[in-house]
């Protein structure tokens, strides 16, 4: 990693980087924000491989993963910071050494261990931003809320079949996922992820563009994915994009909150098809 | 009257909201209604007609990730 204190590139660094070094919109100045940033990844999984992996080569100074699995071979078809020589390792595990072969420059903390009520402020509160790749509502509810408690922006994403959903959450600014979907489907109305099936590109293609967020957000140019979820259908190769915004009625971040702490809703393996 | 629904236009005989779930057998707890830009609670699904021009988002769960 640069030197902390000066933040200055050493000469191979800026070799690594000069691609968007040579980007006005990034230059040396955002390359050194880059380098500061502390990007969290909730789950290690389709969507967390794309993008700790677009992460690491930016150069992303600390990467953070949450995760309580180990890697399944059922996980290799989309997972791609797993190889088949992890089977059965912790995915934290996996991906640390995958982020740091391709750039050692990354330092990468692990959580071994669900997100809970419990550990999710602590663990937000180090981080710039956090990316979402769960795979059940529970968790999607439970990390939307942490965000907004610990004011951290959130990237959500979500994939399904052969559709995918991003959208950026600035806490207290932009629609959060509850202005939206209030609360988690009735798990008897919903089919689980093993259940239903993805298409394994789809992770690439979604957890892609949620790093894409990450790092605008870091670096501070562009316009956000708020207030719009932008939903990707890869069997038409179609992007949609519907406006949303902050709800007054929203039970987090309305007008007149009912939710005012974090808590653990239902069974955290509740599933993630909802589509009829 | 035609509305748009999702995007793609679509020739319906009036109603509610929730008369259009019904037809397309969409449950409605599965599912998040915007009608032109702007959020309709599930208590409203019932009482919110749609008129000619509507532009209806049915916003199923993603739930997936891993
Ligand atoms: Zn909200």
């Amino acid at each position: 990693m640069a030197d902390n204190k000066t933040m200055e590139f050493t000469e191979e660094q800026i070799n690594r980087y000069s691609r968007h070094i040579l980007l006005p919109e990034v230059g040396g100045k955002g390359q050194k924000k880059i380098a500061k940033a502390k990007i969290l990844l909730v789950g290690a999984g389709g969507l967390g491989s794309p993008a700790g992996l677009y992460l690491a080569a930016a150069g992303v100074g600390t990467i953070g993963l949450i995760d309580s699995d180990v890697v399944d071979l059922t996980n290799l078809q989309r997972q791609i910071l797993h190889h088949t020589s992890d089977v059965g390792r912790p995915k934290v595990l996996s991906g640390k050494e995958k982020i740091q072969a391709l750039n050692p420059d990354v330092a990468v903390n692990m959580y071994e261990e669900r997100l809970t009520a419990g550990n999710a402020l602590k663990i937000f509160g180090e981080y710039d931003v956090i990316i979402d790749g769960v795979d059940n509502f529970t968790a999607k509810f439970l990390i939307n809320d942490a965000c907004y408690f610990a004011d951290k922006p959130l990237v959500h994403g979500g994939i399904l079949r052969f559709d995918g959903r991003v959208t950026t959450i600035v806490p207290k600014k932009s629609a959060c996922y509850r202005c939206v979907f209030k609360k988690p489907p009735p798990a008897g109305l919903v089919a689980s992820c093993q259940e239903a099936g993805v298409i394994g590109v789809l992770a690439g293609i979604i957890g892609t563009i949620q790093a894409t967020e990450a790092l605008k957000l870091i670096l501070g140019i562009g316009r956000p994915l708020t207030d719009r979820l932008l939903d990707f259908d890869a069997k038409k190769t179609q992007f949609r994009e519907i406006k949303v915004k902050r709800n007054p009625d929203c039970a987090l971040c309305g007008d007149h909150p009912t939710i005012t702490e974090l808590f653990d809703d239902g069974d955290p393996f509740a599933g993630c098809a909802a589509r009829p | 009257m035609q509305v748009k629904v999702n995007g793609k236009a679509e020739e319906i005989q009036g109603g509610t909201v929730l008369d259009l779930l019904k037809i397309k057998k969409i449950e409605p707890q599965m599912v998040a209604v915007e009608v032109n830009d702007k959020m309709i609670d599930r208590d409203h699904l019932a009482t919110t007609q749609l008129t000619e021009g509507d532009q209806v988002e049915f916003l199923f769960y993603m739930g997936g990730g891993r």
